[in-house]
């Protein structure tokens, strides 16, 4: 029989181990699973995992795809370490989008070096604006977050929709329910030429260490972590858990409207109906599979990001279903999650009692 | 069942957890109409030897023989079915369901409930335990809850009750009647496992005891023929220094005083606080008494700041108004907490000491500077403190939920003593402690005390009370008695007041006047 | 012309009852599982798993009832996932629910993407010759399919277990106190086991119903948010089902309002009525949230706790 034990003190290995380890049992679960369904569990892992980045144009889109799963997840990582649970981050990509692309759709002729500043400015405010009002329910009326959050995202994608079947659609686009296409100045100056890659995936980065050093060496990413850890403790410190709550959700529907900025005003070029396969929701699989921990992250939004382009690649070389990306998210995150017992605990072999006569 | 035969009977258990060995090798017996106490330290291992005898744990080597007979005791059903019943120290009662279905939960019979109502009321009349089944726990005092449990376990008739630390939430008065319950059980020819710490409870009640310490059986006696000393020693192993009681010789000016405090406590579970009002000195240490659960949580979290009270006049500080200040505010103006709860509201259980130092002294100290924090300063400071308190940790980078609770209160006390207080607050200082931290924790407190600070201690143990207290002041059901010089006081009216009779006490003492 | 409104509106009452009947299921397997301690978050998955099995089960055997078993079996075999990663290996109950639901959605999306646009015949609602046929009355009792009744036959039953019955008192005992009912001797972690298991069947019964009696196809997140409806209809509930089946219809209600606002000649965008049940949810939540006194007394006290014995 084998039994759980909890370990003396946590271990060092698994703490970065247990990643590793989910991935792997991921890929193992992953071939299997094609295995079954009758493809070669080989050629479809290839497929999957390294024919997408085999060439210098898979990179560019592994790291375009990578920057608004990193932007959401760092911003939802903070907020899951003060235990505020924002799964909304897909309706505030969404609204930043939205508030974006409607200057960008004003706007159009412009040719202004200000306005793709003053498009991203709005993009986060959209972002943050709707991340304000679960943050205000939940402190005013103690509604919980998850729940509004959640509905708000649903609401956030029909809002889209009415906006691009009626105010911002496109007047000589033929009745398409999409807005104008954003003229140059809307648009994110590439990185390299040639690829969709633009500079979003710089700015990323930045705050990612930004993130990094707020969380590690400051007071307030201090007092994120008690209020997630031990809200009592909290209270004893004197810290406002109100306020880690505004902080928290703020920031990350400030990001996740970034993100949603990046993607309309770089590879889509316009307001279309649907703006993200999903990126909001990756994100807390990004954000946890990152260890809540802003470099861990990018790693993780690297790996999901690959998740996705390998959908794309089975879907056309062994026409499977793109729901496949899903499937090895959501395995990847249970994976994850019950490796990361290996932390606290470990497996002993015997029985927990000896024979008693 | 042959009178010969013992009633319980432990052979060679042992139990394992990862970091300790909690029983090694336990032997002992327990005869048909005994009260047999179990004497131990916090830590000795009592808690999960009876945790085997009730089948809530299994023992990994060793024997438990019942009445004669080899058994192996699986789960908690089993050992009612063997007639061993069961009171816990922390209940194991549901707050918000009924007396009845409580009692319905742990018996194993599953008749109606209408007819288990009226047993409960035999039961608890004939043991003058009275008790109402249709009321919710969670409108009981702590000695009705009590009541409870013990009701529970009589309904099944059994041979055998374990009480584990019965007395640590009732009032003087209460513990009497209880001895009496106990004392006409053993009458009947039912056999009383009775843990505690207590010396004196175990010699006014029990007829023989084993002593734990460190897990092992260090000595059995008759507690009648022993003195309390000589079974402390064993209890402890070493001679503790009990520190002397020296009272307080200047105290100074009102430090803190409390005006006409009355705040909800928010929650229907806990009693409010109804006009409390009561002043410390500078240079005092001085005492709240009380039954958990009766407003002191709420007192405390208001002192602290980590609830505001909308009444600006109710808390001065040194003749200001501090009421609308948080935490960080009062610390800044010489005010310090230690709160009940070591992990998880003293400490994050999770974070190293060095961070530990951080959460009462960012603000107040140099361990945060511009907002950015400064781990080189708090590693020295939990250093500091480490050494300057004698706290066995493997260093600074512990995690605070690895450390034993005696050494972590010190940690806790050492990290708020550092800052020179003028005013110091602190709740249950040595409840779980060993003997020998709790001797350290009194006397660093008593030399704080002498150097001119003001403390307030909220404890539910009378003894730490009377030991250190210069007065005394007792919480009920969220009033506050009036202060008295502890050396005027008797355990007899502070149990009086626990019940809160506080009218009966200013008689007894009109008579003593008189 | 009469005669005509009388028919619409019988027709939009007997709408209410099949939007509400797959939340009634849906809510009712969630309280038994929040009863228990447990919060599952991954309601939204189990039924879209179950719509999917559902479905395709039907597809292959044509038969409605051998559908609805396999969603059940479904939903509570994906349940059990989650049951064992928080049971056993005691990770945190919101991030497992969490990737329960996105789970769920990938491998629904996965499975049935051979059967999106496959016609199937639902089922039909239940005609008793004589009764259905009295005029108004008849339609509106007798009228309904016969899950509709099993909901509410459902719900009585979840009454009783929990306010009558040993095993219901056993339950909320060990939701409220799981430290209390492990040391009276109660078996905690199977216990736990057992309600999630059922609160996934029923999420799969209550995903089936939406692809086999709502809108009889398959879609990929058909769902559309009605597993987070359910989980917020619980709170408002605050954990009684009688109060959860009266939450279900009003949502019934509010999201055959939405449907008919354009029948009934009101010029409103299709998206933003679209948005009345999500905010509707939003409201419910605010109103019954604020008054935190009643959630104390009613919520399972250790509701999202994780229990270790010892």
């Amino acid at each position: 029989m084998i039994r759980i034990e909890p370990r003396l003190s946590p271990s060092k290995i698994m703490v970065y181990g247990a990643p590793l380890l989910a991935v792997g049992l991921t890929l193992v679960a992953g071939a299997l699973l094609f295995g079954a369904l009758g493809y070669s569990p080989t050629r479809s892992m290839y497929l999957f995992f390294i024919a997408p980045i085999s060439d210098s144009y898979g990179l560019t889109e592994l790291f375009l795809k990578a920057t608004p799963l990193t932007l959401c997840a760092v911003g939802l990582a903070v907020g899951f370490r003060g235990n505020v649970w924002n799964i909304g981050a897909e309706g505030q990509l969404t609204m930043g989008a939205i508030a974006a692309g409607a200057i960008a759709v004003t706007w159009h002729d412009s040719t202004s070096f200000l306005l793709l500043p003053i498009m991203m400015m709005a993009g986060v405010l959209g972002g943050l604006a709707w991340a304000a009002i679960p943050a205000f329910l939940k402190t005013r009326f103690h509604a919980n977050e998850i729940l509004t959050s959640l509905m708000l995202t649903y609401v956030a994608s029909l809002f889209l929709g009415y906006l691009v079947n009626g105010p911002l659609r496109n007047p000589e686009g033929f009745n398409f329910p999409e807005s104008r296409m954003f003229g140059d100045a809307g648009l994110m100056p590439l990185l390299v030429e040639g690829s969709r890659l633009h500079i979003g995936a710089l700015i990323a980065l930045f705050i990612v260490l930004l993130a990094w050093l707020i969380m590690s060496r400051t007071l307030i990413g201090f007092q994120i972590k008690v209020v997630g850890l031990t809200p009592l403790a909290a209270h004893y410190a004197g810290f406002s858990p109100k306020k880690i709550i505004w902080m928290s959700l703020l920031l990350g529907g400030g990001l996740a409207g970034l993100a949603g900025m990046f993607e309309v005003a770089g590879p889509i070029g316009q307001l279309q109906p649907v703006i993200s396969p999903g990126y909001g929701f990756t994100a807390i699989i990004v954000a946890f599979l990152g260890r809540l921990h802003p470099v861990g992250i990018l790693c993780a939004a690297l790996l999901v990001a690959l998740s996705y382009l390998g959908g794309e690649t089975v879907q056309m070389e062994l026409s499977l279903p793109l729901a496949v990306t899903g499937v090895f998210q959501g395995m990847l995150l249970f994976f994850l999650l019950a490796c990361d017992v290996l932390i606290n605990f470990r497996f002993v072999l015997g029985s927990k009692r000896k024979a008693v006569p | 069942m042959s009178p010969e035969h013992l009633r319980l009977e432990l052979q060679g258990i042992t139990k394992k957890f990862p970091a300790c060995i909690a029983n090694d090798q336990v032997n002992f017996e327990v005869k048909p109409g005994e009260i047999h106490a179990l004497l131990g330290e916090n830590g000795a291992g009592k808690s999960t030897l009876v945790k085997m005898i009730y089948g809530i744990m299994q023992p990994d080597a060793g024997q438990i023989r019942w009445e004669g007979k080899n058994v192996q005791i699986d789960n908690p059903a089993m050992a009612r079915k063997l007639g061993i019943g069961m009171v816990f120290q922390h209940f194991s009662l549901f707050e918000s369901m009924s007396v009845l279905e409580n009692v319905a939960l742990g018996i194993n019979e599953k008749g109606p409930l209408k007819d288990l109502a009226k047993r409960i009321i035999e039961v608890s009349e004939k043991y003058g335990l009275p008790l109402d089944p249709m009321r919710h726990i969670h409108t009981l005092s702590v000695g009705e809850r009590q009541r409870v449990e013990i009701v529970r376990c009589l309904l099944q008739d059994p041979r055998l009750i374990i009480m584990d630390e019965p007395t640590s939430v009732l009032t003087p008065q209460e513990v009497d009647k209880l001895f009496v319950t106990l004392r006409s059980l053993r009458e009947e020819g039912c056999s009383i496992l009775y843990i505690s710490h207590k010396l004196d409870e175990i010699k006014a009640l029990c007829d023989r005891a084993t002593i734990l310490r460190a897990g092992k059986v260090v000595g059995y006696c008759d507690p009648s023929q022993e003195s309390a000393r000589s079974m402390a020693q064993m209890m402890v192993g070493e001679e503790i220094k009990i520190p002397a009681k020296k009272e307080g010789v200047q105290a100074g000016d009102d430090c803190l005083v409390v005006n006409n405090l009355s705040m909800s406590s928010g929650d229907v579970f806990v009693a409010d606080l109804d006009s409390v009002s009561f002043s410390v000195k500078s240079g005092e240490i001085f005492g709240i008494a009380g039954v958990a659960g009766n407003g002191q949580n709420n007192l405390l979290s208001i002192l602290a700041g980590e609830r505001l009270c909308p009444d600006d006049r109710s808390i001065l500080m040194n003749g200001r108004s501090i009421a609308h200040l948080g935490p960080q505010k009062r610390r800044k103006l010489g005010l310090a907490f230690v709160p009940e709860e070591r992990l998880g509201h003293g400490t994050v259980p999770e974070m190293s000491l060095a961070d530990n130092t951080v959460l009462s002294g960012h603000g107040v100290s140099d361990l945060v500077q511009m907002g950015w924090l400064r781990f080189s300063k708090a590693h020295a400071l939990a250093k500091k403190i480490i050494e300057a308190f004698d706290v066995r940790t493997g260093g600074s980078k512990s995690e605070a939920k690895s450390l034993s609770g005696g050494n972590l209160q010190k940690f806790i006390i050492g990290r708020e003593l550092l800052k020179n207080p003028k005013l110091l607050i602190v709740a249950q200082p040595t409840w779980g402690v060993d003997a020998g931290a709790a001797a350290a924790i009194h006397q660093a407190l008593m030399d704080l005390r002498d150097q001119g600070c003001a403390i307030l201690v909220v404890s539910q143990d009378l003894d730490e009370l009377f030991a250190i207290s210069d007065r005394i002041a007792v919480i009920s059901n969220g009033r506050l008695s009036p202060a008295r010089p502890s050396h005027d006081m008797s355990v007899e009216q502070v149990g009086l007041l626990m019940g809160g009779m506080f009218d009966q006490v200013d008689e007894w003492d009109e008579d003593a006047q008189r | 012309m009469i005669g005509f409104e009388v028919e619409t509106l019988i027709a939009i009452l007997l709408g209410v009852a099949r939007g509400a009947t797959p939340l009634v299921f849906a809510a009712i397997g969630e309280l038994i599982t929040e009863k228990s301690g447990v919060l599952n978050l991954g309601v939204e998955g189990m039924m879209l798993v179950g719509a999917v099995s559902g479905f395709i089960t039907v597809v292959v055997t044509g038969s409605p009832i051998l559908g609805f078993f396999a969603a059940m079996l479904a939903g509570a075999l994906l349940s059990s996932l989650f049951a064992v990663l928080v049971l056993f290996l005691h990770t945190n109950q919101v991030a497992s629910g969490l990737s329960l639901t996105i789970f769920g959605i990938g491998l629904s999306a996965f499975f049935g993407l051979g059967y999106i646009g496959t016609p199937i015949k639902g089922l039909q609602a239940i005609h008793i010759s004589g009764l259905s046929d009295i005029a108004i009355i008849g339609p509106l009792v007798f009228g309904h399919d016969i899950m509709v009744y099993l909901a509410f036959v459902l719900v009585a039953a979840t009454a009783w277990f929990l306010g009558k019955s040993r095993w219901g008192m056993i339950l909320r005992a060990v939701g409220e106190s799981h430290h209390a009912a492990h040391a009276i001797g109660y078996p905690v972690v199977a216990i736990r086991f057992a309600a999630i298991l059922f609160g996934g069947a029923m999420c799969g019964l209550a995903g089936a119903y939406i692809s086999l009696i709502y809108t009889p196809m398959w879609a990929e997140n058909m769902t559309a948010g009605r597993g987070w409806i359910a989980l917020a209809l619980v709170v408002f509930a605050t954990w009684k089902p009688g109060r959860a089946l009266i939450g279900a219809y009003l949502f019934g209600g509010v999201t055959i309002l939405q449907l008919n606002v354009q029948s009934l000649g009101v010029d409103v965008s299709a998206h933003l009525m679209n948005m009345l049940p999500y905010i509707a949810t939003i409201l419910v939540l605010v109103l019954i949230s604020r008054d935190e006194t009643k959630i104390r007394l009613n919520a399972p006290a250790c509701l999202g706790k994780p229990f270790r014995a010892d």
